[in-house]
């Protein structure tokens, strides 16, 4: 299993609890909260809801979140897949839909989860990481903290640059 | 120039510090070398043939004589004592050593400089104009707009891991010395009827082994809303453009694939959900154009009798005169092209003495500024007339003296086999050969502008396909051979070269320029440059003469 490390509400970091299963397409699903592929979730995703469970939806980097957008409300976990570190599109991803789609719940980093990247995660906002075994929440953290100033607005309230002149 | 500020301070010792800890992670064995080839990529960091070689930035191709003393000294002191200007107006040091390389970044940071971006799936160095606030013809400063757009795309949350490369070029002058059309973004600067400023948008271009000529995308796009379209361009593509093959993931192919209107309608729907938060707010673009107003220019006569005199007696400076000085907007002053191809150098190199001797003409003559060309030569944007003579005499001691901007033996080359892991064929020989055989000035200058670029292989490096005469190395069984295309051009009247015919051996290679130079002289109209006959006679007389032997 890999280790789930949670943002919390400052910018600190630990290990958490994973409620969810990750359950494969070919797979039946389980009893309890269940993260689903979009396909799945467009099948299956109202009688799951109706049973009272927690529902996640992994989005592939091909697969639109605008896909998503009546039945954010609905879930609990957005998780966005990194098959490769170097595929970029989950970025896209988790600014759309913290900033369009004004999703609220978690949107976690699944796949090729790469610590070198963390920054740049929690940038546009993902806030769970499903990293590789042996990373520490505190390496998440040092990672995520090393770069004192930023130049563009992003997710995250950090001030870019061009504020910060201004103050 | 722009001054960075503590936080542009602040960013690159942290970059550099992150730096130190990846190379560091990575000799420990904590990162594996497909994770931390990213990781140096965006750092600058190559494996090459023979070593590594560190790309460092020259943001938007403009620096200052501290900069350059601290690039010769690099030079010296890391590598073999010289340096190699790129098309994309960097500077490749090619003798690096792994451990050397956090060190270096270091040192580059106590001058305001860093690598950073300078390869990876990220966005590149910006290029802009090299005579950007000297020349006459410019509606506005590009550096202004390069400089923002160096800090918007330094460490971009969303878009550091593109599906390829991304360039951006800005150009405000009628005469594009940026290639803007050959890039994947190129901004020029406009001016709409009611005097506003604002950007032609064109998406879409680049070279490598499917070259095409960016479309334009949007004809006007206002100045003040530059960052949330170039922000809905980038995102398009983040999450469109090819992914499966690297050699289809430029955003020149998802423009083709789309097509003009459809990229352009995507965009425009995206930019308009995007809205004017995402734009940077004036006052910050007015504190960067503050950092590029205009010099304290001394007020001058056009005419300047030490000039003249210069003229009347030096010919060779009065040669240098013709093909080098060009035309200033302040009366008085000169815009002074320094040559990195001397006849029988490697094109774009300079040594650390050659660096530092225009570092020093620059602080006294030049205002302090220093510009590099993506024609891999360099610039002093601000020189008195009454000091050009001085300037070309101290130049010509260097060996950068010579006359040839714009002429047949002003070629662009890639490094090709002689350094680079993907080359197929030798750039650099080919160059010399070509440069020795047209050594003679006044034969060069009755040809007059000829662009003759050169690559080592299909990634065109070297702009081949956009040379009035391209050379394009390939393999052929285990040889090198090489394929001429004509009528190309980078600039505003750009164009895709054709393939002449069959390549050659390598040891044809100058006849066959030769002859190609022969055929124009005597096919040309009065005025007209080689590309101008080719494009009106088209390559028959050319094809013709080229291949003759082979009938």
């Amino acid at each position: 299993m890999p280790t789930l490390i949670k943002k919390g509400q400052g910018d600190d970091f630990a290990f958490a609890d994973d409620a969810f299963t990750a359950v494969a397409d070919d797979q039946d699903i389980p009893q309890g909260d269940v993260i689903i592929s979009l396909a799945r979730f467009q099948t299956d995703g109202d009688r799951l809801l109706s049973e009272g469970r927690q529902i996640g939806v992994r989005i592939e980097p091909a697969e639109e979140v605008e896909a998503l957008a009546y039945d954010l409300p609905r879930l609990a976990v957005v998780a966005l897949a990194f098959p490769k570190h170097r595929d970029g599109r989950a970025f896209s991803s988790a600014t759309l839909l913290r900033k369009r789609l004004g999703f609220a719940g978690e949107v976690r980093a699944v796949g090729d989860v790469f610590l070198e990247q963390a920054g740049h995660m929690v940038r546009c906002g993902f806030d769970a990481f499903e990293a590789a075994p042996g990373v520490t929440p505190d390496q998440w953290a040092h990672v995520v903290h090393r770069h004192r100033h930023v130049y563009q607005r992003a997710v995250d309230a950090r001030p870019p640059a061009f504020v910060e002149r201004e103050e | 120039m722009y001054q960075y500020d503590a936080i542009d301070k602040d960013v690159l010792a942290d970059r550099a510090a992150e730096f130190r800890e990846q190379v560091d992670r990575r000799l420990k064995g904590e990162i594996t070398e497909d994770q931390f080839k990213q990781l140096r990529l965006m750092n600058g960091l190559y494996l090459q043939l023979h070593a590594y070689m560190l790309r460092i930035a020259i943001p938007y191709g403009s620096l200052n004589s501290t900069q350059m003393r601290k690039l010769a000294e690099i030079g010296r002191t890391y590598d073999k004592g010289y340096g190699h200007f790129t098309t994309r107006t960097n500077l490749q040091f090619h003798w690096i050593k792994l451990k050397d390389a956090p060190e270096i970044l270091d040192h580059l940071a106590s001058v305001d400089m860093h690598a950073i971006q300078t390869s990876g799936n990220c966005i590149r160095n910006v290029t802009a104009d090299p005579y950007a606030g000297a020349t006459a013809d410019e509606l506005d400063d590009p550096r202004v707009w390069s400089e923002a757009i160096r800090q918007w795309s330094s460490l971009h949350p969303e878009f550091s891991f593109l599906p390829r490369k991304f360039k951006i070029a800005i150009t405000a002058s009628a005469k594009d010395r940026t290639a803007a059309k050959a890039h994947d973004i190129g901004l020029m600067i406009r001016r709409a009827r009611d005097g506003q400023l604002g950007f032609e948008v064109i998406v879409g271009g680049g070279m490598g082994r499917t070259p095409f000529i960016g479309p334009t995308v949007r004809e006007f796009l206002p100045a003040n809303r530059l960052f949330s379209y170039l922000e809905a361009i980038l995102r398009v593509y983040n999450r469109h453009g090819r992914r499966d093959n690297i050699y289809k993931a430029r955003i020149k192919i998802l423009v083709s694939a789309l097509g003009r209107e459809e990229f352009a309608r995507q965009v425009e729907e995206e930019w308009a959900k995007i809205g004017p938060a995402g734009d940077l707010p004036d006052t910050e673009i007015a504190r960067i154009r503050g950092a590029f107003a205009p010099k304290a220019f001394d007020v001058l006569v056009n005419r300047s009798e030490k000039y003249e005199a210069a003229l009347a007696t030096d010919p060779a400076f009065a040669r240098f005169a013709r093909n080098n000085l060009k035309p200033h907007k302040r009366a008085g002053y000169t815009i002074v092209e320094v040559s990195l191809k001397g006849i029988g150098d490697t094109p774009g190199d300079a040594t650390s003495e050659q660096m530092e001797v225009v570092a020093d003409l620059a602080e006294r003559y030049g205002q302090d500024d220093i510009r590099v060309t993506h024609e891999q030569n360099l610039v002093l944007p601000h020189v008195r007339l009454d000091d050009a003579h001085t300037v070309y005499l101290a130049l010509a001691k260097a060996g950068l003296g010579t006359p040839n901007i714009n002429l047949i033996t002003d070629i662009i080359a890639c490094p090709g086999l002689d350094y680079c892991a993907l080359a197929n064929a030798r750039a650099i020989p080919i160059a010399q050969d070509i440069a020795k055989r047209f050594a003679d000035q006044d034969r060069a200058e009755l040809i007059g502008e000829l662009k003759i670029k050169i690559s080592g292989c299909i990634n065109a490096c070297g702009h081949h396909h956009v040379g009035h005469v391209g050379i394009l190395g390939v393999d052929k069984k285990g040889e090198e051979f090489y394929q001429l295309t004509l009528g190309g051009s980078g600039a505003e009247d750009a164009s895709i070269g054709k393939i002449l015919g069959p390549a050659l051996p390598a040891d044809k290679v100058t006849d066959a320029i030769d002859t190609l130079v022969e055929v124009y002289l005597r096919e040309r109209h009065d005025g007209e440059r080689f590309l101008d006959t080719f494009r009106r006679t088209g390559d028959a007389p050319f094809k013709e003469a080229v291949y003759a032997d082979a009938h």
